[in-house]
């Protein structure tokens, strides 16, 4: 008895969950209505099946239930209705299949017309790269990878000197125009998903994939990792940005190409001496930072890295959250650098500085932070020196009392949820591991112990573009 | 039909079959350590699996807990919670649901329910269960080493498995691998068994046609098994080989941490590939055996016979064959080439028939019967109710397009669980309550057993049917924390901690049985050879429990099918297999 009730009431209850329950498809942003089509198909098929088994058994339970002096019925075999309920199944599953592969029919044909992006997963980062004027991508091999040649694309493939190249996770797609997305992946499986697209597909080393889509809706759209990749698969985010086809034109003109980037001049580091005239004040001369002013140490940054955080503070992306006030003080001085040559040479001169542990200022229970440390180092390296191939800064002998503001910046969403902030908004995520202050004290205790580090530059590994 | 028995005879195949030789030791150790008792061995698989169970139980608990309060509970980092993932999806799919189907079930089931001495091979069966036992500490001593265990998934995809990046890339993946692969050595030991036996060790008259639906369901699961494991073994081997001698089988020309790799031209396809070649099977060598469990259960509590039973026979031998070349819909969107899409949809609903027409014959079963709402035939409805929601959900999944937006999430989270964990667990659960009295002697606390159902039944509906709204929404698997993405709605967060409320419930539930468990060993009620009135020959033994050789001095000979409940003109609603018609009362 109680069974039925309760087979009756959770058939009509998920029903009901199905029609009122506050999660369902995101909205729509591509031209794939026909997948949200498929999948209402499938629910008010297998719905309506659902309902009636379930209804059947309740049904059964309640008209069948014990009685002493009552027999079964015996009935070994119902060849008639079993053929008949084998027929109406294949119907129904011939119904449920036949748009289903109507469907994949137009997933799996790319639009002549489309126009072409990669995605290139790498743990725990999105970049993109466009085929350029002649339309076809140069040729790529991760033994390329290195000496600038961040996309290890083929010097000698004449197709790949016009590839534009996109270091950042965030890219613009031109609204109403098909695209042929290729994925590739430089170390493991990641998937590039944008749920508002529904189109998605594994990015596999050593081969490209691909699916295309149209986008139709102007907006901003958060990519994710949608196939396990690593202990920061959970952080590695990316952003499609739809905009007129205008914008788009105008933005990828302004990304390097692979022959500009081979061809960039270093930044000059004597015009960078002078240039950090304006910085001695509170950094001091050999950029060993202050306390007292609240100043952290420079010396033993890669360029690249320097380079966006100028980047950062100009634009605003840094700097302008209320509770960051010395950041706001920053935001002025990078504001005073005229354009892109005097951010380059002044990184690029900071980077020669001398590296000099830090004296600690913090204590904390060390080997709880070696634990804790062990997500940071896929990223900052082992011993804290810092990969700029993934755009991680060095950690090693800065100062601790910088780096703990810093991290409770990013887990209180001070520094990083600017909507630019890229890296910034991946170090919100992981800072999540800390979970109270000890643990951030922790952990720093812990890559305070790391000053001895070797150093690492960014010139050979590529450096970072904005 | 008129007013004859179905498939009942007086005829009965004349060969003898041969008696064994058993080996009867003295000692306590030679009797219930080093047993070559098929009972005794299968109780050992319970046990350990059980056990190993446990810990995936608590693992997922640790991983509930960091997913519905993730900024007030600090147990886990984002390292640790991977390392749980994969430990608890392994341990529950093979050193859980596999081992106590096939080594605990199988081995109890398949001689009694036969007519069979004991196993065909009973000292390469006591082998097994020692090797499976090895398989379970090298997987557990993975918790251990430095590093700890693998953090790959259960999948364990190359390259990442063994790429740093990854937890457990030191030793752990190691240990996975050397695991799986004892593992693999140990199954084929008992499964070679089980084949031998249900093929040769059956007694007089008992046809493969007049088979309990149990012993089919076992059969074929082990049949597939023995098929399917040496492509998950050649797959665990080459990645050893990958991790060790630096091959590359399935490592491209890539990066690692930033550098390139020494590693050429392998392909992480191929290792996808061979993993669900195995791993699809894997479903249904679950999935089978819980299907001839239910059908016995829900025979013998609804005290009518099975319906269609040639039908349901036939559906499992074409579940099995189909269940081979479906792989690739786990891959639909793994960038395999597109166009095997249509192939393996088509192939994947195909198999949606056979299945949907048990479901048909278990649900005419109940129709018209005599139903007893006994502890087992509750769980057996449990079964039915998340099955078919389980196998509703699994047409979203196998059908190519429907798949894409769906796969990776907790869509997908929610289907698997429904259909190849709480299903399958709900059987186990309704074959304990069922067969415990033959195993001790004594029955289950009914109140215990009615509250443990209800708990658990409910529980895991409220975890696991709101997961797929989630995933319909977009949510990623396999996350630690969400942060604040933009697409996934707040409320999310709210229900998470819900599902985590409900686990914990469900997780205090499971206590309550082991304490069932063991209470009534000691104080259930004595329970006589046959409390369920039940007709296979597991139930016509000279003793309870059984003692080993399983039928005393001569073994019994079968007259009829295994369903003969209310058959009219008998006087009781029940004929047992070994009772000839002549002397049926009427």
């Amino acid at each position: 008895m109680a069974m039925a009730i309760v087979l009756i009431v959770l058939a009509l209850g998920s029903v009901a969950f199905y029609f009122f329950s506050p999660w369902n498809l995101t909205p729509l942003a591509s031209n794939w209505g026909a997948i949200d089509g498929t999948i209402d198909i499938t629910f008010w098929v297998t719905g309506a099946v659902f309902v009636a088994i379930n209804l059947f058994m309740a049904v059964a339970i309640l008209r069948y239930r014990y009685k002493q002096h009552k027999r079964a019925h015996y009935q070994p075999e119902n060849k008639k209705l079993e053929a008949w309920l084998t027929a109406l199944t294949t119907i129904g599953i011939a119904a449920l299949l036949a748009p289903g592969l109507f469907v994949w029919g137009a997933f799996v044909t790319v639009p002549e017309d489309a126009h072409e992006v990669e995605v290139i997963g790498q743990q725990w980062h999105w970049s993109y790269r466009f085929p350029g004027e002649d339309g076809e991508f140069g040729a790529v091999r991760m033994g390329l990878v290195g000496n600038g040649n961040f996309f290890g694309v083929d010097p000698e493939d004449s197709r790949g000197q016009d590839d534009v190249l996109v270091q950042s996770p965030r890219v613009l797609l031109p609204i109403d125009r098909p695209v042929k997305v290729t994925l590739r992946s430089r170390d493991v499986l990641h998937n590039f998903k944008v749920p508002q697209f529904r189109a998605k597909m594994d990015a596999i080393p050593g081969q490209a994939s691909y699916f295309w889509f149209t986008p139709t809706k102007l907006g901003e759209f958060e990519a994710v990792c949608a196939e396990l990749c690593g202990v920061a698969h959970f952080a590695m985010r990316g952003r499609v940005d739809v905009v007129e086809q205008a914008a788009f034109d105008d933005w990828l003109a302004e990304q390097p190409t692979f022959g500009d980037l081979a061809a960039r001049e270093p930044g000059d580091t004597e015009a960078g001496a002078e240039l950090y005239v304006r910085c001695v004040a509170c950094h001091g001369p050999q950029g060993g930072g202050q306390q007292a002013t609240n100043a952290p140490r420079l010396a033993g940054l890669d360029a690249g890295y320097l380079t966006r955080q100028l980047h950062n503070f100009r634009d605003g992306v840094r700097g302008t959250h209320d509770g960051d006030r010395f950041g706001q003080q920053m935001r002025a001085f990078a504001m005073s650098l005229q354009g892109e040559g005097d951010i380059r040479d002044i990184a690029a001169y900071i980077e020669t500085l001398p590296i000099e542990p830090a004296r600690s200022t913090i204590t904390g229970d060390a080997q709880r932070g070696e634990r804790l440390y062990r997500t940071c180092a896929n990223c900052h390296g082992a011993q804290g020196q810092g990969m700029p191939a993934f755009n991680a800064p060095r950690l090693a002998g800065m100062n601790d009392w910088y780096l703990v503001r810093q991290l409770h910046h990013f887990r209180d969403g001070i520094r990083g949820r600017h909507p630019q902030d890229i890296y910034g908004s991946q170090m919100v995520d992981m800072a999540q591991i800390l979970v109270d202050d000890s643990a951030l004290r922790d952990v720093v205790a812990y890559i305070s112990s790391l000053s001895e580090a070797p150093t690492v530059t960014g010139g050979d590994q590529g450096s970072e573009e904005g | 039909m008129g007013e004859r028995e179905y498939d009942a005879g007086s005829y009965v195949p004349p060969a003898e079959v041969e008696e064994m030789e058993l080996v009867h030791p003295k000692t306590f150790i030679g009797k219930y350590i080093w047993s070559q008792d098929a009972k005794v061995i299968a109780i050992q698989y319970g046990i350990t699996a059980t056990a190993i169970g446990l810990v995936a139980l608590v693992l997922s608990i640790l991983m509930r807990l960091q997913l519905g309060f993730p900024n007030s509970v600090s147990l886990i980092d984002p390292s640790s919670y991977l390392q749980y993932v994969t430990m608890h999806g392994m341990i529950m799919v093979v050193y859980l649901l596999t081992a106590l189907f096939l080594g605990g079930f199988g081995n109890y089931l398949i001689p009694l329910m036969c007519g069979a001495r004991d196993m065909a091979f009973p000292y390469l069966n006591m082998i097994s269960y020692w090797v499976y036992l090895a398989s379970v500490l090298i997987l557990v001593a993975g918790f251990f080493i430095p590093g700890g265990s693998t953090g790959a998934g259960w999948t364990l995809y190359p390259p990442q498995a063994i790429n740093p990046g990854t937890p457990g890339v030191d030793g752990g993946i190691i240990l996975m691998l050397v695991s799986l692969a004892v593992f693999i050595i140990g199954f084929t030991m008992g499964g070679l068994n089980y084949v031998v036996t249900v093929l040769q060790a059956r007694t007089r008259g008992m046809t493969l046609m007049r088979l309990p639906l149990t012993v089919w369901g076992i059969f074929m699961a082990t049949v597939m098994a023995l098929l399917a494991f040496p492509a998950l073994l050649v797959a665990a081997l080459m990645m050893l080989l990958d991790r060790l001698l630096g091959t590359s089988f399935f490592m491209p020309e890539m990066l690692s941490m930033g550098e390139t790799a020494q590693r050429e031209g392998g392909s992480p396809l191929l290792f996808q590939h061979l993993f669900w070649f195995f791993g699809h099977p894997e479903v249904y060598i679950v999935a089978l055996p819980a299907f001839g469990i239910v059908s016995d259960l829900i025979a013998t509590h609804a005290r009518k016979n099975i319906f269609g039973y040639r039908m349901m026979v036939w559906a499992i031998i074409i579940i099995g064959a189909l269940s081979f070349v479906v792989w690739a819909h786990h891959m639909y969107v793994s960038g395999m080439n597109p166009y095997f899409g249509f192939l393996f949809a088509t192939t994947t609903l195909i198999i949606a028939v056979p299945t949907a027409i048990k479901v048909y014959n278990w649900i005419l079963t109940l129709w018209r019967g005599n139903i007893h709402m006994t502890v087992p035939m509750l769980f057996a409805i449990g079964f039915l109710f998340t099955f078919v929601n389980g196998g509703l959900s699994g047409l979203f999944l196998g059908n190519v397009t429907v798949d894409v937006p769906l796969s990776d999430t907790y869509f997908v989270v929610g289907h698997f669980h429904m259909v190849m964990a709480v299903a399958p667990i709900l059987v186990i659960f309704g074959a304990i309550y069922h067969w415990y009295p033959k195993i001790t002697g004594r029955m289950l606390n009914d109140t215990l057993g009615m509250i443990h159902f209800w708990v658990t039944f409910l529980g895991t509906y409220a975890i696991y049917y709101p997961m797929h709204f989630i995933g319909l929404e977009g949510v990623p698997r396999r996350y630690f924390a969400y942060g604040e993405t933009t697409f996934i709605s707040d409320s999310v967060q709210a229900l998470n901690a819900a599902i985590t409320i409900a686990a914990i419930i469900v997780a205090l539930a499971q206590l309550l049985f082991l304490f069932n468990l063991a209470w009534s060993y000691f104080r259930g009620r004595e329970s006589g050879p046959n409390p369920w009135h039940a007709t296979t020959l597991e139930w016509q033994t000279p003793h309870t429990p059984p003692r080993h050789g399983n039928f005393g001095e001569e073994l019994p000979v079968v007259y009829r099918w295994p369903y003969d409940y209310s058959v009219p003109g008998a006087k009781h609603d029940f004929i047992p297999q070994n009772v000839p018609p002549e002397e049926v009362e009427r």
